[in-house]
């Protein structure tokens, strides 16, 4: 990845919103859960927090996509689950740049939080445990943040 | 070249000390993962193998770490926070930051080699209980709380021959240091008893049309609007009605920044200058140190033609708390 590459803050026109609405939300739960199961093969993920994760129920929501992912985390893997029958343990909400903006490790949580480009709701504690646990790891090659200009 | 002072910054996971070696922290601080540090939040802070890959990390770069055993021991448990001191002498850290006057003592008599730096928990406004701290058990350096002016600062450096370190960057505690027990009031649960303010399993966000409140078990303590930024749910950093008006009654969501008084800093004498923040995740350990290091590093030929570049305060304020500023008790008027 190139180490001058700054995600911009960013949120797609409204009309994608109600689209990704009606399309199927299978695709972003599959991708979402088969990239943590890889993490977790990898051994990047400490199993000691992982156990605090069993049987929760997860929901990601990409507002100016309309997308949404539910998953769980059961028996030693991630599941999607198609057809949650009850409210998440722990909901994040934010737009599709936000999260990019936290996977490259650009932005931290707090930041986006205070500047409320992402909502968490649900569990306090469970939010927090699953923020610390991808803080705590180290991807293989970490995408270089941009350097600020002395 | 003059003495520039120690940027310490924070970590609370392996890619956040490296972040904050790799962007010119000269040291970095750290807890265990226990109620033995004041930031015991789940699945944050270092086991015995990441923190010896961390200090192998920052020694092979020649930083140093700083250990927190930062809370007071509890009845019945003192021998949690011996184990805790051992250990840290074991792991080979480069300095243990100390509060309580027992756990001074304690690690002053059993590893009288070990560098003892007392804690901001620890309290300590004048120097004669920082030279107390000296003459007793040995310690190195001070952290002071964030209570002083900058006046009062400089009034402590001249009495001491203690290193002094101050906060230099990072969310503000309502600056009664090592003594506030509101989260106690609300949840039972306090940074002195069980090492974390406002514990997480507390705290409730809850989504309303157009507002989200925040509740600390149970207790209504901030709405904020869908444009409003917010700040922790702290119990001090809540909105109260007082006589009819509801406002923040005890302390704004606010981060302290003295970039811009960091000449006046370097002046007094002031031997190292700490961000705040192992809460925080490796992206903000990268902005706030190399920030701060390019700022530092501006004043290594003295400090004339210093100027705050507007890309620093930028950075800062974009990951402050509330996204504002201040320069806290430094800049007080009254004492
Ligand atoms: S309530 Fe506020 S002042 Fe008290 S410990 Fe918590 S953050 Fe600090």
């Amino acid at each position: 990845m190139n180490g001058q590459f700054t995600i911009p803050k960013f949120k797609l026109p409204d009309f994608i919103a109600s689209l990704g609405q009606k399309l199927p939300q299978w695709p972003h739960a599959l991708a979402l859960v088969a990239g943590l199961n890889a993490a977790h093969k990898m051994k990047l993920l400490p199993e000691a927090e992982l156990d605090l994760l069993e049987g929760k129920l997860f929901r990601v929501r990409i507002n100016d996509t309309g997308g949404e992912a539910s998953y769980t985390y059961r028996d030693g893997m991630f599941r999607p689950v198609f057809r949650p029958d009850r409210e998440p343990d722990l909901a994040f909400a934010a737009n599709l740049s936000a999260y990019l903006q936290l996977l490259a490790r650009q932005e931290d949580p707090d930041t986006l939080f205070f500047n409320r480009e992402l909502e968490i709701t649900g569990d306090t504690e469970l939010g927090l445990i699953v923020k610390n646990m991808l803080d705590a790891v180290e991807w293989p090659s970490l995408p270089k943040l941009p350097q600020l200009s002395r | 070249m003059s003495s520039l002072p120690d940027l310490i910054c924070p970590a609370g996971s392996l890619p956040a000390l490296k972040a904050a070696v790799d962007n010119g922290a000269d040291a970095v601080y750290l807890g265990f993962k226990n109620d033995t540090n004041a930031r015991n939040f789940a699945g944050l802070n270092f086991d015995q193998k990441t923190m010896a890959d961390g200090i192998r990390y920052a020694h092979a770069k020649g930083r140093e770490i700083l250990l927190a055993i930062n809370t007071f021991p509890q009845a019945g448990r003192v021998g949690d926070w011996h184990k805790a001191v051992d250990a840290a002498v074991d792991q080979g850290v480069d300095a243990i930051i100390l509060a309580d006057v027992g756990l001074l003592d304690y690690a002053r008599n059993r590893h009288p080699q070990q560098r003892l730096h007392l804690s901001v928990q620890g309290s300590a406004t004048s120097y004669e209980a920082i030279n107390f701290c000296q003459r007793e058990f040995g310690i190195r350096r001070a952290v002071l709380p964030r209570v002083l002016t900058l006046a009062q600062v400089e009034h402590v450096i001249k009495n001491t021959t203690v290193e002094i370190e101050v906060f230099g960057f990072g969310s503000l505690c309502v600056m009664n240091e090592g003594r506030c027990w509101l989260s106690s009031y609300a949840c039972g649960e306090s940074p002195n008893t069980v090492g974390a303010c406002s514990p997480a399993k507390y705290v409730k966000w809850d989504k309303k049309p157009g507002a989200m409140e925040t509740r600390l078990n149970g207790i209504l303590i901030d709405r904020f609007g869908d444009n409003e930024p917010a700040g922790y749910p702290t119990l001090c950093k809540g909105r109260f009605e007082v006589e009819g008006e509801t406002y923040y009654a005890l302390e704004e969501p606010t981060s302290l920044n003295v970039i811009s008084i960091l000449p006046e800093i370097l002046k007094i004498g002031v031997r190292a200058i700490k961000v705040e923040g192992r809460q925080r995740s490796p992206a903000y350990v990268t902005q706030v140190t190399r920030t701060l290091r390019a700022a530092l590093d501006s004043l290594a030929n003295g400090s004339e033609g210093f100027h705050v570049k507007p890309a620093w305060q930028a950075e800062l304020s974009k990951v402050s708390e509330g996204s504002q500023a201040t320069l806290g008790a430094y800049s007080r008027p009254w004492r």
